[in-house]
């Protein structure tokens, strides 16, 4: 007698959400980021307009001048839903405390010269207040963007900066065996010390800039593309080399979340100057209105941090920013 | 399916980790044959087939590891040559 065993295989009435079927077709299944993040928002019946904003809708696409045919034809490169973001936040906290547990129970901060560890008190501490502000912009870009493709990155990106803060913050604790000293002074050196003020301004008046999509391109494209190379990088580095390893190792996650950073905010800049030539226009006005503004406001930073080789590190590192968004699609940059 | 006798395949499961290098697959190897049969894909090409890590990476979204790949994998036949950015099949 033969047994015959025969697969019978069953297919799925259909692969995915019907919202997903009209933009992707029914070819293949979606993907898991497709299927929690496009479609989200409402598009229609909103009640009634708000009455601290009488122009617009509670979610409505002109509350910036870029317009774009369909406002989910970005998708953020590294696929971050809640699920993804999580586990992959996870991870490298994980490695975050680890590294702060070590550094403490080892006594490192003992080995590090006196100089370096001031110059990490004048010049890293006082970003907690750069990556609050960050975190600010972030959920107002969250709150007034349309789409939720644009919410889920803007929103996870704010809540990052929020943990950036407590790791600088976790830094100035470390530095003086849990005073609170380098963090008050830090405080008092970006509301007083003339290096700061600059900066301190430019950041103010972006929390008060009425087009969201300004405020991305200010915040995230050029504010962020000049403090993270030259401060989480390049001065890194530089303390590095002169006994301050230790430092580098607890703001490890920065310079990580900074290189994953550029792949999405590349992937917005392509997909948003393709659209159209009054887009790129706009974003090439902006890139240059704040690029002129920021990298002003940066240099009194840049030379306490580097001393005279700070105007030279911060031009590479403008250099490197509008290099990378030409490459991008936003043409008509200033260049030096 | 031409020339049976160069011909490679790679089997993989039919799940969610596998769709991204299936995806690959289909990219980089324009003219691979590619059957989904019950819980298993299989995927065949004349002379060579190659998995690039790249081209998964962009897919999934993040850093992918080609050994990941014998995670799904159920069969394969040719000549494996493996490093860290592609598996590649074919007969020497």
């Amino acid at each position: 007698m033969s047994i015959e065993i025969s697969a019978k295989s069953i297919q799925p009435v259909r692969l995915s959400y019907g919202n997903l079927k009209e933009r992707f077709g029914d070819k293949k299944p979606a993907s898991r980021y497709q299927e929690a993040v496009y479609d989200v928002q409402p598009t229609t019946n909103f009640q009634y307009r708000p009455i601290w904003d009488k122009d617009h809708e509670l979610y409505d696409t002109s509350k910036t001048a870029i317009v774009m045919e369909d406002w989910y034809s970005f998708a953020d490169p590294r696929q971050y839903y809640y699920g993804t973001y999580t586990i992959a936040r996870s991870k490298q906290q994980d490695v975050a405390e680890h590294n702060f547990t070590f550094v403490d129970k080892r006594d490192l901060f003992d080995a590090v010269p006196e100089e370096v560890k001031q110059a990490a008190r004048e010049i890293l501490v006082p970003l907690r207040h750069v990556e609050w502000a960050a975190n600010m912009n972030n959920c107002q870009i969250t709150d007034e963007c349309y789409g939720s493709n644009f919410s889920t990155v803007a929103m996870f990106n704010a809540m990052d900066r929020l943990g950036m803060a407590q790791y600088v913050t976790r830094l100035g604790l470390l530095l003086d065996g849990n005073e609170e000293t380098s963090l008050d002074a830090g405080k008092q050196a970006w509301m007083e010390a003339p290096e700061w003020q600059e900066l301190r301004h430019a950041i103010e008046d972006m929390f008060v800039l009425d087009d969201w999509f300004e405020l991305m391109v200010a915040q995230n494209f050029v504010l962020d593309g000049l403090v993270f190379p030259l401060l989480f990088d390049r001065f890194e580095k530089k303390l590095t080399t002169e006994g301050g390893a230790t430092i580098a190792m607890l703001t490890e996650f920065m310079d990580d979340w900074y290189k994953e950073t550029v792949r999405w905010t590349n992937a917005l800049a392509k997909v948003t100057a393709k659209e159209s030539e009054a887009n790129q226009e706009l974003l090439s006005e902006w890139t240059n209105k704040w690029t002129d503004r920021l990298v002003g406001a940066l240099e009194p930073v840049a030379v306490k941090a580097f001393g005279a080789d700070g105007v030279e590190q911060l031009a590479e590192v403008k250099e490197d920013l509008l290099a990378r968004l030409t490459k991008n699609g936003i043409t008509g940059l200033k260049r030096s | 399916m031409s020339n049976k006798k160069n011909t490679v395949f790679l089997i993989v499961q039919d799940n969610e980790d596998a769709r991204p290098i299936i995806e690959a697959v289909e990219q980089d190897n324009p003219d691979a044959n590619i059957q989904y049969q019950p819980g298993i894909v299989r995927m065949e090409r004349a002379g060579s087939m190659v998995v690039n890590r790249e081209t998964v990476e962009e897919q999934i979204g993040r850093e992918w590891d080609v050994q990941e790949l014998h995670l799904v994998l159920v069969s394969l036949a040719g000549n494996v040559d493996e490093d860290d950015d592609k598996f590649e099949l074919s007969w020497h």
